[in-house]
C-alpha cells in the first residue's frame, strides 16, 4: 500500500518529515492508545464500562494525521479518534473519564463510551450516526474563509461512511465553495461487517473525490510517516487556498466493530493474523529500534509506562461518582424553560421554586 | 414603523441583523441572486454580498450540515430551506446533532442555527409544497419552534431567533407570507420566545391557533360574536417554548377550548396542548376539549379546501363547546 496520488494535479511537495524525536512520542501515544483499547475491551467484558469501540490497527493513522494538525485547526471526529486527542493535548484522565461518564467528563455523562467532546482543543463532539460531522466539518471550514483564518477543519471517518449522505453532500459543498477541509478516511476495510469491496465498487475511495473537483490520496495507514506527510501536504494546500483534499489512509481493523460485535461471523482469524503483520506500533517500534533511537528496553519501558497510566486513570475514573442528578436538565437549552424546570422539580432534582403552588 | 407583508418583515429582519452582527450568514437555496424563490432573501445578496449570502448546492442535508459547522465554529447561520416538505434529507442533521449538540457535549458546543423554512397548505402546492410537520421538531429535545402570524411578530421572532443561544426551527406560514400586511416596528425589534400573544379576549371559549390559523380564527371570533359569544383568541408564536401558563389561565376563565392546527390530528401539536389542559385545567373544563385539524391523510391537492381547518369548521366546533355547558 505504498503512497500514490489518485489525480496527481500537482508537482508532489518537498516531503514533509517527522523529526526521530517527535517519532519517539508519536511512539509514545500509539502505545498509549492501545493499552487503553486493550484495558477498555477488557473493562467492558467485566460489566465495568458499558461499551467501547476499538481502534486497534489504526494508530499510525491517528496519530500521524493529528501529528500534522495545529492548534487552531479544528477536528470533526467519528468515534475511534482518542488518539487524535491525546496528540492535541487532552488528558488521558479526560479520556477514561468519558469511558464512564462519571462527574468529571467534560461532556457529563451524556453520551456512551468514545463520543468525546474536547472545546478546548477544537474536538468537535462525536455521534453516532455515520458521517453526519462530514458536512459539518465544511461549515466550519467555510467560518474559516469568512474569518480569514489561517486553519484547516479535519473530518474523520470510516470507509462505510463513503456511501453516506453527508459524505457526498459534504465533499460537493467543499468542491465547490474550495473550503480548507481535509477529509481524512480510514479504511479499515470493515464496516461492521461489510467488506470494502461490498461498499462501493471504486477501485479506491479516494479517487471519489475527484467526482467532486478536488485531489483524493491514498496513503498506506500503517506508515506513520507517509500519513503524517500526506496530512501535511493537504493542510498546507487548504491554507493556502488550494481547497479540500481526500485522504484515503488504509488501515485494518484489527479487533470488533464494537464491544458489541463478533466479527468471526464474517471474517476469518486468519486475515486478522495476516493483517496483524502490519501492525502499525510494531512498524515504529521497529523504525526507531533500527536507527539506534530505542533498544528493546526503552521499548519495554513506553509499554510499562502507559500500563501504568492508564490503571491510574481507571482506578479514578472508576471511583469518581456520577453526575448529578440535576444535570439531567441542563444543556438542553442554554437556560432552563420553565417545562424543563417543573420536569427536574417532579423528579426531585430540583427543589420547588420559591412562590409557585404544586 | 413601516407597513409591511410578512414576507417582507421577514426580509427586513434579516437585513436588520446582517447589518447589526457581521457573524450573521444567510444560506440555502436560491437565496443569493435570486434572492429566495419567495424573495424572502431579495436584496440581502446585493447588499452583503456572496460571503455571506451563500447559493449552495441542491443538497438539504449540505445545508444544515454546513450552518451547523458554521455556528460551532462561531458564526450566526440562518439556513433557509426551500419548503418545509423538502426538509427530511437534512432531518438526521436538525434532530440528532444540531437539536443535541449543546447537550450531548456537556454544554461545550452551543449550537444556534436558525432553520426558515416555508410551511403550510392552501397554495395549490399539493403534498410536497403544503404539509404542517411542526410536530415532528416540537417532539424533540433541544429545539426551539417558531411561527409568527404577522408582520411584526415576524420580524420580532426572527431577530430573537438569530440572537438566541439556542437552535431555532422557524415556520412561516407562505399562504399569509403577502395576504397579511401590518406595522412593524424600524430597527432592532424583538419578539420575546415562549410568551403567547393575546389576539382578543373573551369569556366563553379559547382559541388556540398559531401560523395561517390565526387569520381564519381571528374572523371565526368575529362570527361568534355576532352570535353572542364571546371568544379569546391566542396566538401561540412559540411552540416550544410553549407559553402553558397562558394557555392555562385562559381556559380557566373560558372553561372551554378550540385547537386549530392544519397538521393532521392524530400527535399533531393539538394532542399536547389538549393533555396540558387535561393535566392542569381538568377543573375549569366545562366541554370536551375540541380540536379543529387537518385530517390524518396525506395532504391533498384536489380536495385542499376540505382538509384545511377554516373559518366556519372552527365557528361550529367554539358552538359545540358553548352548547355542550
Amino acid at each position: 500500500m505504498a503512497e500514490s496520488s489518485v489525480t496527481p494535479a500537482r508537482a508532489p511537495p518537498e516531503s514533509v518529515e517527522l523529526p526521530v524525536p517527535q517519532v519517539e512520542n508519536a511512539l509514545r501515544t500509539m502505545v498509549l492508545a492501545r493499552v487503553l483499547d486493550e484495558r477498555a475491551i477488557a473493562l467492558q467484558r467485566q460489566g465495568r464500562i458499558g461499551f467501547y469501540a476499538p481502534h486497534s490497527g489504526q494508530e499510525a493513522a491517528l496519530v500521524g494525521s493529528a501529528l500534522a494538525l495545529r492548534p487552531p485547526d479544528w477536528v470533526f471526529p467519528a468515534y475511534r479518534e482518542l488518539s487524535v486527542a491525546l496528540v492535541r493535548g487532552v488528558p488521558l484522565q479526560a479520556i477514561v473519564d468519558q469511558l464512564w461518564g462519571n462527574v468529571n467528563d467534560l461532556s457529563k455523562g451524556r453520551q456512551m463510551p468514545n463520543h468525546f467532546a474536547f472545546r478546548q482543543v477544537h474536538f468537535v463532539s462525536a455521534s453516532s450516526p455515520i458521517g453526519t460531522q462530514i458536512t459539518q466539518a465544511v461549515g466550519a471550514a467555510m467560518g474559516m474563509q469568512r474569518r480569514k483564518e489561517s486553519a484547516v477543519t479535519i473530518a474523520y471517518f470510516g470507509d462505510g461512511a463513503t456511501s453516506s449522505n453527508d459524505f457526498h453532500a459534504g465533499l460537493n459543498f467543499a468542491g465547490v465553495f474550495r473550503t480548507p477541509t481535509v477529509f481524512f478516511c480510514q479504511n479499515n476495510q470493515w464496516a461492521i461487517s461489510l467488506p470494502r469491496a461490498r461498499q462501493t465498487q471504486s477501485t479506491t475511495l479516494a479517487e471519489k473525490a475527484e467526482a467532486y473537483g478536488f485531489a483524493g490520496v491514498v496513503v498506506d495507514g500503517n506508515d506513520l510517516r507517509a500519513v503524517y506527510s500526506a496530512v501535511s501536504d493537504a493542510r498546507r494546500k487548504a491554507v493556502e487556498g488550494g481547497g479540500p483534499t481526500l485522504i484515503e489512509a488504509q488501515v485494518y481493523r484489527l479487533g470488533p466493530h464494537s464491544t458489541s460485535d463478533d466479527p468471526h461471523r464474517y471474517r476469518s482469524d486468519r486475515e486478522v493474523e495476516e493483517a496483524r503483520r502490519g501492525d502499525p506500533v510494531h512498524r515504529v517500534e521497529e523504525e526507531l529500534r533500527s536507527c539506534g533511537a530505542l533498544d528493546q528496553a526503552g521499548i519495554d519501558r513506553i509499554w510499562e509506562e502507559a500500563r501504568s497510566r492508564v490503571a491510574q486513570a481507571v482506578t479514578a475514573a472508576e471511583s469518581a461518582g456520577s453526575p448529578p442528578s440535576a444535570s439531567l436538565f441542563e444543556d438542553v437549552f442554554a437556560t432552563l424553560t420553565p417545562r424543563l424546570r417543573e420536569e427536574s422539580e417532579a423528579a426531585g432534582t430540583l427543589p420547588p421554586e420559591e412562590g409557585r403552588s404544586r | 414603523m413601516s407597513s409591511l407583508t410578512l414576507v417582507q418583515a421577514i426580509n427586513r429582519g434579516l437585513a436588520e441583523a446582517m447589518r447589526t452582527d457581521p457573524d450573521v450568514v444567510v444560506l440555502g437555496e436560491d437565496v443569493g441572486t435570486n434572492g429566495g424563490v419567495f424573495r424572502a432573501t431579495e436584496g440581502l445578496f446585493k447588499e452583503f454580498g456572496a460571503e455571506r449570502v451563500v447559493d449552495t448546492p441542491l443538497s438539504e442535508t449540505g445545508i444544515i450540515g454546513s450552518a451547523i459547522g458554521l455556528a460551532l465554529y462561531g458564526l450566526k447561520p440562518v439556513a433557509e430551506i426551500q419548503f418545509l416538505d423538502f426538509i427530511y434529507p437534512a432531518f438526521d442533521q436538525i434532530v440528532s446533532e444540531m437539536a443535541k449538540m449543546r447537550y450531548r457535549s456537556g454544554g461545550q458546543f452551543p449550537c444556534h442555527v436558525v432553520v426558515r423554512t416555508p410551511y403550510g397548505g392552501g397554495i395549490r402546492g399539493g403534498i410536497y409544497h403544503s404539509q404542517s410537520t411542526e410536530a415532528y421538531f416540537c417532539h424533540t429535545a433541544g429545539l426551539k419552534v417558531v411561527v409568527p402570524s404577522t408582520p411584526a411578530d415576524a420580524k420580532g421572532l426572527l431577530l430573537t431567533a438569530i440572537h438566541d443561544e439556542d437552535p431555532v426551527v422557524f415556520l412561516e406560514p407562505k399562504r399569509i407570507y403577502r395576504s397579511v400586511t401590518g406595522e412593524v416596528p424600524d430597527g432592532d425589534h424583538r419578539v420575546p420566545f415562549g410568551v403567547a400573544r393575546t389576539v382578543r379576549e373573551g369569556t366563553d371559549v379559547s382559541l388556540f391557533a398559531y401560523g395561517a390559523m390565526v387569520p381564519a380564527a381571528e374572523e371565526a371570533a368575529a362570527v361568534l360574536e355576532k352570535e353572542g359569544v364571546s371568544a379569546e383568541l391566542l396566538d401561540l408564536r412559540t411552540l416550544s417554548p410553549l407559553d402553558e401558563s397562558a394557555v392555562i389561565a385562559s381556559v380557566e376563565k373560558t372553561g372551554r377550548a378550540v385547537i386549530v392546527h392544519e397538521a393532521a390530528r392524530f400527535c399533531g401539536f393539538g394532542a399536547e396542548l389538549a393533555a396540558l389542559l387535561a393535566e392542569k385545567a381538568l377543573y375549569s373544563l366545562k366541554a370536551p376539549v375540541a380540536r379543529v385539524t387537518g385530517f390524518d391523510t396525506p395532504f391533498p391537492y384536489a380536495l385542499e379546501q376540505l382538509y384545511l381547518p377554516n373559518t366556519e369548521k372552527i365557528v361550529a366546533a367554539a358552538r359545540a363547546a358553548v352548547r355542550a355547558a
